[in-house]
C-alpha cells in the first residue's frame, strides 16, 4: 500500500515536470536612447499544458511588470495585470497594441542588435512555480514595430 | 477586453458622436450643423473624403504656445505653409507612442518628395521626466525632423485642454505611467485644424489625408 502510495505520488510529481514548457518565439524588446528609462518587451507563449505568466526578472531593469494596454474613447490606459492565464496549445501573443512585459528603472540605454536576458516566471496548475530563460534581441528605436527580422543561419529554436 | 474600469472618456463628446455617426454610414447626414465641413461645401462638389475624422471648423485645437527642446518658443504660425500633425504622449511610453511615431515616420516616406511639406509635432504630457535633451534624442531616433514641445505643467495642461486631450499620471510599481488621448491632429498649410485620425489607423489612412489637405492648397 505504502509502496503505491509512493509510487503515484511519483507519478503526480512526474506528471508536473513533463507538464511545463513554453514554448516562446518571436520575442523583441524595443530599444531606448539615452536617459530613456523604461520600454517594453514582446513576444509569443504557447504553453504545452495550462499555466500563468507571473513575473519576468531581467538584470537590465530595476522592475519588471506585465502589462495591457487598452484603448478607451481614443484614451491610451496601461495597467499592471497581476499575471497572465496560458492556455494549453494556445498562443499568447504579447505585442504593441495589446499585453507587453514593461521594463522600468533601466539601467543602461537598449541598443539595436544588442540583446536582452528575460527570465520568465510561470505557475503550472498545480501552482509549482517554473522559469524559462530567454534572449531578446533589441530592434533598436524608430527601426520598426516588431522583430528585426533573422539573417539567415540565425534562426534559433527554443 | 480591458480588465480595469473606464475613468474618464477622454475624447470630446462631440468628435466620438461624430464618429460613431460616420461609421453607421449615413446617418451622419442628418446630424446637420455636427459637419462643419459638409455644410461649406457647394451642393454638388465633392467634399474631400479623409480617412479620418474631418473636423473642419471645430472651435477646439486652435492653437498652442510651447517651447521646442531647443528651448525656442513654437506657435502653429511658425509652420505656416507646411501640413502639421501632432500627437500628444510621453517618452516612457513602450507601446503607442513609439508605434505612432514609427508610423509617421513610414508616412514621411510614402510621401515621398513630398515628405519636407509635413511636420510631425510630438507634445509631451510628461514634462516631468521628458526633458528637451531626451524629446531631442528619441525624436532624432524616428526621424531627424521630427519635434518634440514642452513646457510648464500648466502650459500643457493649457494646450491639453484646448485640444480636448485627456491624460493623467497613473502611478505602477515605484514610478508611474500615463493615460493619454492617442490621436493625431492634421493642419492644413493654413494652419486650420481639419482631421482628426484614430491610433488603430494605418501608415495609408494618414499618407492618403495629408495628400489631400497637401492637394487642397498647393504651395
Amino acid at each position: 500500500m505504502k509502496k503505491l502510495l509512493i509510487a503515484s505520488l511519483l507519478a503526480v510529481t512526474a506528471g508536473a515536470w513533463a507538464q511545463a514548457t513554453v514554448k516562446v518565439e518571436d520575442a523583441w524588446v524595443r530599444g531606448t536612447v539615452a536617459t530613456q528609462k523604461a520600454s517594453g518587451a514582446f513576444m509569443r507563449l504557447t504553453p504545452s499544458a495550462n499555466a500563468r505568466l507571473v513575473a519576468v526578472e531581467s538584470p537590465v531593469a530595476g522592475v519588471v511588470e506585465i502589462h495591457e494596454m487598452a484603448m478607451e474613447n481614443d484614451v491610451m490606459k496601461m495597467r499592471q495585470i497581476p499575471g497572465l492565464e496560458l492556455t494549453a496549445g494556445r498562443t499568447t501573443e504579447l505585442k504593441p497594441g495589446g499585453l507587453h512585459v514593461m521594463l522600468m528603472d533601466l539601467k543602461q540605454p537598449l541598443k539595436g542588435g544588442e540583446s536582452v536576458p528575460l527570465t520568465l516566471v510561470f505557475e503550472d496548475a498545480a501552482k509549482q512555480r517554473f522559469t524559462q530563460e530567454i534572449k531578446a534581441p533589441v530592434t533598436a528605436l524608430g527601426a520598426g514595430n516588431a522583430a528585426m527580422p533573422m539573417k539567415p543561419g540565425m534562426e534559433h529554436k527554443h | 477586453m480591458p480588465r480595469f474600469p473606464v475613468s474618464r472618456a477622454g475624447a470630446p463628446a462631440d468628435l466620438r458622436r461624430r464618429a460613431a455617426a460616420l461609421w453607421l454610414g449615413g446617418l451622419a447626414l442628418g446630424a446637420g450643423g455636427l459637419l462643419a465641413g459638409c455644410d461649406q461645401t457647394p451642393l454638388g462638389a465633392p467634399a474631400p473624403v479623409f480617412k479620418g475624422i474631418d473636423i473642419t471648423g471645430a472651435a477646439y485645437g486652435r492653437q498652442f504656445a510651447l517651447t521646442d527642446f531647443n528651448g525656442q518658443p513654437r506657435t502653429l504660425a511658425d509652420y505656416r505653409g507646411q501640413v502639421v500633425m501632432l500627437y500628444f504622449g510621453f517618452v516612457q511610453c513602450p507601446d503607442v507612442c513609439p508605434t505612432a511615431l514609427t508610423r509617421a515616420a513610414a508616412v514621411k516616406q510614402q510621401l515621398g518628395a513630398d515628405a519636407t511639406q509635413l511636420q510631425v509635432i510630438f507634445v509631451t504630457v510628461d514634462p516631468e521626466r521628458d526633458t528637451p535633451e531626451l524629446l531631442r534624442d528619441y525624436m532624432a531616433a524616428f526621424d531627424p525632423s521630427f519635434m518634440a514641445l514642452t513646457g510648464s505643467p500648466a502650459q500643457i495642461k493649457a494646450v491639453a485642454d484646448e485640444f480636448r486631450v485627456y491624460y493623467k499620471k497613473v502611478p505602477t510599481g515605484s514610478t508611474y505611467t500615463m493615460d493619454h488621448t492617442a490621436l493625431s491632429y492634421l493642419f492644413d498649410r493654413e494652419g486650420r485644424i481639419r482631421v482628426v485620425l484614430r491610433h488603430e489607423q494605418t501608415a495609408d489612412d494618414y499618407t492618403a489625408d495629408i495628400r489631400q489637405l497637401l492637394a487642397q492648397t498647393p504651395a
